[in-house]
């Protein structure tokens, strides 16, 4: 896990430089409204808003990525009168989020070639089947069971969320984290599209992550998952004895 | 109120969390049955991953088992060495069923094992305890039947041990057998397995009914921490938060459901936990047999 993350943050730098350069003209400004998403105990989602100007004409896209891993993706079969886990594919490349924001509909000005370059909106993102993982010739049902269900699940958007200009260039959009997403380094990438161009782009790194008590289970289970499972069983038999004790007197 | 669960990692609202325990808590309460063979499934209704489900109970079931035989060991009703050599079956079973547990979930077909394990077990459990409460209801008093004591293969086994407070002098191989069948479910299931240790220990080995509970109770807190333990290392799907919340509802409904117990008529109150299991059962089976709105499904992230 810790490997991808790593990986994915050190390309999304590599994109961000790599563009930066080729951009000529002035750079876009990005700020969003919390610099980190905290999943704390009360945590059922947030809104997040970005902020930016994107200078000169042109329509903006703002794209949401969430941390790069692999995902299994299963079918069912019936057998028996049961459905039954069969067949299983791995997919490699898998973003944990994806969601998008435009000021207009996609296909009104983004080119297919930027669109397929930049992995803008969900039919381009490419996932491959890990190796080994490759032997089912229909593995494209499995691309796009997994783009359902990742929807259904709240985490991948279909269709751009609305983006607004406030004026002088200024524009700003709202994006939905839901409760169930998960933590990690997320890129939220700013392109600016002038006659079919790419004229500017620009990246910003959000970090999600588990902040007090959440965070401290999380990573005590994960780092120490022994004396975790003793500490477990400990408090459960405190809570049993307490139990015992307080009802006894009553 | 919604709290985040950091194992589960969902929301969920505590207060369904806290009736769910109490709920539950008071049915075992008023039934002297565990309830882990309710929640684990209510649980996994509620949304929370099989695996979580299971592991997480177990933890809570440590805790409604010290709670209970602190007073089945005040009236001395615990037979020590019967319940260390279950317990050893126990935690090799239950070591055993982690493995098997951790191994199933890598194919991906242990929430098909959990499912279908409970359908097994809560059809038979329902239909027998409907059968008895109807039984009860015609007023059929014929007392149970003492019973003789048969001799069969079982007392041919080896290395046999003599149990003072069970009055029984018997192999050790079959406590050890029982011990092991039981820790098996417990890891797999999310259960104490006390519906299936109280008749084994009572038509299987003839122990007298006043220590069985009280011996079950002494087991199953060992081979519940053993598979606490053990699915936090292997699978890391131990929630203290939800066992936590599981366990304050729990225990609290445990003792109004003592109380109300003592005050009701047993037939038909047994007759409808037999209707609830059944129902459960049936949704289970349910869920299994239609058709998934998406024959698809994410494992999730692969392990490297």
């Amino acid at each position: 896990m810790m490997a991808w993350r790593t990986l994915s943050i050190i390309c999304l730098l590599a994109l961000s430089i790599a563009s930066t350069r080729g951009a000529r003209a002035a750079e876009i400004t990005v700020d969003l409204s919390d610099p980190v998403v905290q999943i704390t105990a009360g945590f059922a989602g947030t809104d997040l808003s970005v902020y930016g100007v994107a200078p000169g004409a042109g329509d903006v896209v703002v794209v949401v990525r969430g941390p790069i891993s692999s995902e299994i993706v299963r079918k069912k079969d019936k057998v028996m009168g049961v459905w039954v886990n069969s067949e299983e594919i791995t997919l490699e490349d898998v973003p944990a989020f994806y969601v998008m924001a435009s000021n207009r509909s996609l296909d009104e000005f983004l080119p297919g070639g930027i669109a397929d370059i930049h992995q803008i909106g969900l039919e381009n993102i490419k996932f491959n089947p890990a190796k080994g993982s490759a032997q089912i010739k229909d593995w494209d049902h499995f691309r796009h069971a997994l783009l359902r269900n990742k929807q259904r699940q709240g985490l991948y958007k279909w269709d751009p969320e609305p983006l607004i200009f406030l004026g002088n260039r200024m524009f700003r959009t709202k994006i939905h984290f839901p409760a169930n997403v998960s933590v990690g380094t997320f890129g939220i990438e700013v392109y600016l599209v002038r006659k079919g161009k790419l004229a500017a782009f620009h990246t910003t790194l959000l970090n999600v992550r588990k902040f007090g008590i959440e965070a401290s289970v999380y990573n005590f289970s994960n780092r120490h998952s022994f004396a975790y499972g003793v500490l477990a069983v400990i408090i459960a038999c405190f809570a049993g004895w307490a139990a015992n004790a307080a009802f006894r007197k009553a | 109120m919604q709290i985040y669960l950091p194992i589960a990692e969902m929301s969920v609202n505590i207060f369904v969390l806290l009736g769910l325990g109490g709920g539950v808590g008071v049915l075992s309460g008023i039934f002297g049955v565990g309830g882990g063979f309710l929640m684990t499934p209510l649980l996994i209704f509620m949304g929370i991953p099989s695996a979580v489900a299971v592991a997480t109970e177990a933890n809570q079931i440590v805790a409604s088992s010290v709670s209970g035989v602190l007073a089945h060991w005040r009236r001395g009703n615990v037979d020590l060495k019967m319940g260390s050599v279950l317990l050893v079956g126990g935690v090799l079973g239950s070591s055993f069923g982690v493995w098997l547990f951790t191994f199933l979930r890598e194919l991906g077909q242990i929430d098909l094992v959990i499912k279908l394990s409970y359908v097994i077990f809560l059809s038979i459990i329902g239909f027998l305890m409907l059968i008895e409460s109807i039984k009860a209801m015609r007023k059929s008093k014929n007392a149970v039947k003492a019973k003789a004591h048969h001799h069969t293969w079982m007392h041919g086994l080896p290395f046999k041990m003599r149990f003072r407070k069970s009055r029984l002098y018997i192999s050790a191989l079959l406590p050890l057998m029982i011990g092991f069948f039981v820790g098996l479910l417990a890891a797999i299931m999310g259960v104490g397995g006390g519906f299936v240790m109280v008749p084994a220990m009572i038509y299987l080995l003839g122990m007298p009914t006043a220590v069985v509970v009280g011996t079950s109770l002494f087991q199953i807190i060992f081979v519940t921490a053993n598979v606490t333990v053990l699915q936090s290392v292997n699978n890391q799907t131990v929630d203290v938060v939800l066992a936590m919340l599981l366990m304050i509802g729990g225990v609290i409904g445990a003792q109004i459901g003592a109380k109300l117990g003592a005050l009701m008529k047993g037939e038909q109150l047994r007759g409808l936990l037999a209707l609830i299991v059944l129902g459960v059962c049936a949704k289970l089976s349910y869920d299994l047999m239609i058709t998934p709105d998406d024959l698809y499904s994410l494992g999730g992230a692969a392990e490297h």
